[in-house]
């Protein structure tokens, strides 16, 4: 009979070896479905995982895209994991994300048409504010009346979601848009614009913030005394009361970076890649970066990893989607897969699987 | 402008547009209460939905339609609780990625199947009831999943308030520990119970497919599994305010809607905020109360188990 | 929110006519790889769909001349514009983009690839040469569709149900309330506001609620059967495809459509570029030009109203008749059109006002 013995301490080459394994048994199920709707399966495999890298055709074009596509999922999935960590669950980052980009938009649209080098940082601002505002809100209910702060992070997803359409139809939409829902295009307005840095390269503010998150949240864990504290508190919670750590300021703490964070990432999107305020503006990355922060294990370094591979499936499923005519729907699903197994073999990192009875074990 | 509105045919409808949530979310309430938080309500119902309509047009017959939607919602959430149940994932995560997979293939397997009518599913003939002056309207000129959908709100309140098998549930999901202690296979009983919140999930989907709309396209459920979550959470894990939620969340639209078509200008998005912070309202007067007790809110929600003894 | 409409300046028009010869391309091509992007899945059944349709129907007319490529469920803004870089990287000649949010993306892409040709869907920036925009004159086909609902109503109630208060929509009120109310003075509009192109609960919630005031045909201005479906459960009560034909609501409560036809503009731009008379330019055709088609009219309509409506339609395919020709007045009695005055593009392009007669307000 098969049985679970839990590992004194998870396996680092398990911990190494399982992404890999997830990413063979996806191409081996993924391959299995391509063949099924009659596509060739190693060369959508191939189009996915390594055209974007090393096709002489895109690659070029497509490599610095990665970067672009993932930096707001590791930005926001970096914030994440610290409190996922300690065990405080914010759910809710599409919403602090599309408050970020509200309240950054906001502030320039209120300054339109001055030109000066100070609106863009103070956009910046704005936007982490309006991350950390929205945060804020299930961070303080959860300290002061213990409410749950996956539900109400949840909730204030889908309020956020209907001020963001108000926004773009009513005090944001551009008077010169033609009566058409959305604001002016922001990343086309020198001051406010988050242009890329150096052409060629992906690299705008955004990805830059994400590269500094991930070491601060690096060093913060293995060397500063709140990394301790919040890996305390998700391991031995009543330790951590001993050892002085305060629950409700680690909630606060928490919470707040998270939600900043997004509300970053949703300020350095809407003012590049996207542009502009509309009803559509959100497409999930506070969603998908609760994925990646899991896909990560938590850890910074692996976070990075897995913003890069799951933008990889992006920007690869877009290729083999117009390159071999998949359906979007097939892209969809081989991503779920991919997903699915990555979680299902972290199993191994955890626990050893061990063949016999029940009574030999610990 | 509200003497306009005829409150009889206001509450019919919203008795209708609350069924695929008042599935979806009771379904999910058992999920929670046995203490798993499944989050791919969105992903559930969307399958539900295709194979709803897949079976029933090969069939040609519409309560086969919403068995096979409960069936292969059903075969969605074991993906789930597979991963939940044996790999120990993290709930969160799987449920989300269980939406995505579900969107992605409910569009595979719908394709060839937008503009096909599928099989119509009539009202329940209650003869001379239906005729009765506002009540008939109200109560008894409807299809047979509006009732089932109440019956089945007062079927899971019965079992977790009378039942052994209720008592289990409830046990499983407020400490696996204790429950696994006095015997109760903690894993096989949450299997089936996300199981039992994909079938319902599924059926909630089907109704979509099947009779609101009637027809499929994709995306059809349009985030009908995320409301269904939070009116789990309005519910405060109670199955008769399920319905309260359902229909608080399902009357809002409803009455905005019948508002502009009676002549009234009113702010739409506000007015659609509404029941999100009434939830969240509730959620804080709950738990300030008399502590966790008070919240109702299954201990070990969202927490894996292992036995390791 | 999704994709769509506006057309902004008729002066651009002119622009692009008169400069168009001398933009031409001198020399044709052996065969054009022709790139689509679309915004929904083509399983919309819907504007997706519709696209999917006219690029399938290119492919039929043109043979192997042509290889298409396309690209479902791209989001717009940030992905947009990647997904259009990589088409052209591909060795696309020419790309269809097929909503209103790509705007700028398109503009984008197109400054960086001069010698691609771009053809965005409803919009109106044409920043460089080598970006065409083309758009559908859908208040004509509302027209017709008015006169068969002032025709048809007993309850002199007409309902619409709104996606977003845009120009577009807003031109679809007004055509509708005009011809319905020149056929039926006593005839009355209610418009409802769902906030979406496509949620089938929501527009069947909508549906009902006019139906409860008494309306009795209803306009959708939304992509789902459900408002159909809805008005087939009242005995009476009918409607209109909107997009695609909705032939399975056929004979009743579909009594007629409004479907966008893009099948001639795409097979006369990609037969350009291989005759090699491809030239810039902003095309906004209606019934006449073949991009607006009325569906089918059933026998449900008695035909009488189907010759009227048929009127309707051959004098706009003609050309005769303008479906705003004045006299008309703005809601708030101000002059708009004088007798015989017919509306400038640039009016209906920004059309942000109801004409005299519609109650309410616009949301804004």
């Amino acid at each position: 009979m098969l049985r679970l013995e839990k590992r004194p301490s998870p396996s680092r080459f398990w911990q190494a070896a399982t992404p890999i394994l997830a990413v063979i048994l996806t191409m081996i199920a993924g391959g299995i479905m391509f063949a099924l709707l009659g596509k060739n399966p190693v060369e959508a495999i191939r189009t996915i995982f390594w055209d974007p890298l090393f096709d002489p055709q895109y690659a070029a074009y497509s490599r610095p895209q990665l970067l672009v596509k993932a930096g707001p999922l590791i930005l926001i999935a970096t914030g994440l994991s610290l409190g996922f960590r300690a065990g405080i669950w914010n759910i809710g980052a599409e919403g602090q994300y599309i408050m970020g980009a509200v309240f950054g938009a906001g502030v320039g649209l209120a300054l339109y048409p001055v030109e000066t080098r100070w609106i863009f940082p103070l956009m910046i601002l704005a936007g982490i504010f309006g991350g950390w505002l929205w945060a804020m809100i299930p961070a303080i209910l959860k300290t002061r009346f213990r409410t749950n702060e996956i539900l109400v992070s949840l909730l204030l997803v889908y309020v956020a979601q209907y001020i963001l359409a108000a926004m773009a139809l009513g005090p944001m939409r551009n008077p010169e848009g033609g009566g058409f829902p959305g604001s002016r295009n922001l990343s086309q307005i020198p001051s406010m614009a988050n242009p890329e840095l150096i052409a060629g390269t992906g690299l705008h503010w955004g990805v830059v913030a994400a590269i500094g998150v991930v070491i601060a949240a690096y060093v913060l864990l293995q060397r500063h005394i709140l990394g301790f504290q919040i890996k305390l508190a998700g391991q031995a919670p009543r330790a951590a009361r001993f050892a002085g750590v305060s629950p409700e300021r680690l909630v606060i703490l928490c919470m707040g970076i998270s939600g900043g964070l997004a509300g970053a990432a949703g300020l350095f999107e809407v003012t590049g890649p996207a542009g502009q305020i509309s009803i559509d503006f959100n497409t999930g990355y506070g969603f998908t970066a609760i994925i990646v922060a899991f896909l990560g294990r938590l850890n910074p370094l692996g976070i990075l990893l897995a913003g890069l591979l799951m933008a990889l499936t992006y920007i690869g499923g877009e290729l083999a989607s117009f390159i071999l005519g998949l359906p979007s729907a097939a892209i969809q699903a081989f991503q779920g897969m991919l997903l699915f197994f990555l979680l299902a073999v972290d199993l191994l990192t955890n626990f050893r699987i061990r063949f016999g009875s029940k009574k030999e074990a610990i | 402008m509200l003497g306009d509105i005829n409150p009889a045919v206001l509450i019919a409808s919203l008795m209708v547009a609350s069924v695929p949530i008042i599935l979806a979310a009771i379904g999910e309430l058992v999920v929670e209460k046995a203490g798993v938080l499944n989050l791919g309500v969105e992903g559930m119902m969307i399958m539900g939905a295709i194979c709803g309509f897949v079976t029933a047009v090969a069939t040609g017959n519409p309560y086969l339609g919403f068995l096979g939607g409960a069936v292969g919602a059903a075969a969605l959430s074991l993906v789930f609780g597979f991963l939940t149940q044996f790999m120990l994932s993290n709930q969160v995560a799987t449920g989300l990625a269980l939406t995505l997979f579900g969107q992605g293939l409910s569009s595979l397997i719908g394709q060839g199947y937008n503009g096909v009518k599928p099989p119509l599913t009539g009202t329940v003939p209650l003869g001379p009831l239906a005729d009765i002056p506002v009540l008939g309207r109200i109560l008894f000129d409807h299809d047979w999943v509006v009732y089932f959908s109440v019956a089945s709100i007062a079927a899971v309140w019965a079992v977790l308030k009378y039942t052994r098998v209720g008592l289990i549930l409830r046990a499983v999901g407020e400490s696996h520990d204790a429950a696994h202690a006095l015997g109760y296979k903690v894993i096989r009983i949450r299997i089936l119970a996300i199981m039992f919140g994909g079938a319902m999930a599924g059926i909630g989907g089907a109704y979509v497919s099947l009779i609101r709309v009637p027809q499929w396209t994709d995306g059809i459920t349009a985030g009908a599994g995320w409301i269904a979550l939070a009116i789990v959470v309005f519910a405060s894990w109670k199955p008769w305010r399920v319905l309260l939620g359902a229909y608080l969340f399902g009357g809002i639209t409803v009455l905005q809607l019948n508002l502009q078509a009676a002549g009234a200008a009113i702010p739409a998005h506000y007015l659609s905020m509404a029941p999100y912070l009434i939830t969240i309202l509730v959620l804080v007067v709950m738990s300030s109360g008399k502590g966790r007790a008070s919240l109702n809110a299954p201990a070990a929600l969202g927490q894996n188990f292992h036995a390791s003894r | 929110m999704q994709r769509r409409s506006i057309l902004k300046g008729g002066a651009a028009l002119g622009f692009a006519t008169m400069m168009g010869g001398k933009l031409a391309f001198a020399q044709g091509l052996e065969k054009v790889k022709a790139g689509f992007v679309y915004v929904g899945p083509i399983g919309d059944g819907g504007w997706t769909f519709q696209h999917d349709q006219g690029r399938l129907a290119m492919m039929e007319a043109l043979g192997d001349k042509v290889e298409t490529v396309f690209q479902e469920n791209v989001p717009e803004g940030a992905d947009a514009e990647r997904v259009l870089t990589q088409m052209a990287l591909s060795g696309c000649n020419i790309i269809f983009t097929t909503s209103f949010g790509y705007m700028d993306a398109t503009n984008a892409v197109a400054a960086k690839f001069p010698d691609i040709k771009f053809e965005h869907a409803t919009g109106y920036k044409r920043d460089t040469p080598n970006v065409s925009t083309y758009n559908a004159r859908f208040y004509e086909g509302r027209a017709v569709m008015g006169t068969i609902a002032g025709l048809m109503t007993k309850s002199n109630k007409i309902g619409y149900i709104g996606s977003f208060p845009i120009p577009e929509v807003i031109q679809g009120i007004n055509s509708s309330y005009i011809h319905a109310k020149k056929v039926n003075p006593d005839v009355t509009i209610s418009v409802v506001w769902a906030y979406t192109w496509f949620d089938p609960a929501k527009e069947a919630d909508a549906a009902k609620a006019l139906i409860e005031q008494d309306v009795d045909v209803i306009l959708q201005h939304t992509d789902s059967t459900a408002p159909l479906a809805e008005a087939a459960k009242t005995p009476g009560v009918i409607g209109f495809g909107q997009a695609s034909d909705m032939a399975e609501y056929k004979p009743s409560p579909r009594v007629s459509a409004i479907i966008d036809n893009w099948a001639p503009y795409y097979t006369e731009r990609v037969q350009a570029l291989l005759d090699g008379t491809y030239a810039q330019k902003d095309t906004w055709a209606g019934i006449g030009g073949g991009e607006v088609k009325i569906g089918d009219i059933t026998d449900a309509v008695p035909a009488d109203v189907k010759a009227k409506a048929e009127a309707v339609r051959d004098s706009i395919a003609s050309g005769a008749y303008h479906p705003f020709t004045g006299p008309l007045n703005k809601q708030d009695g101000s002059a708009w059109l004088k007798e015989g005055e017919v509306a400038d593009d640039g009016t209906l392009a920004g059309m942000m006002f109801y004409v005299e007669g519609v109650t309410g307000d616009i949301p804004s």
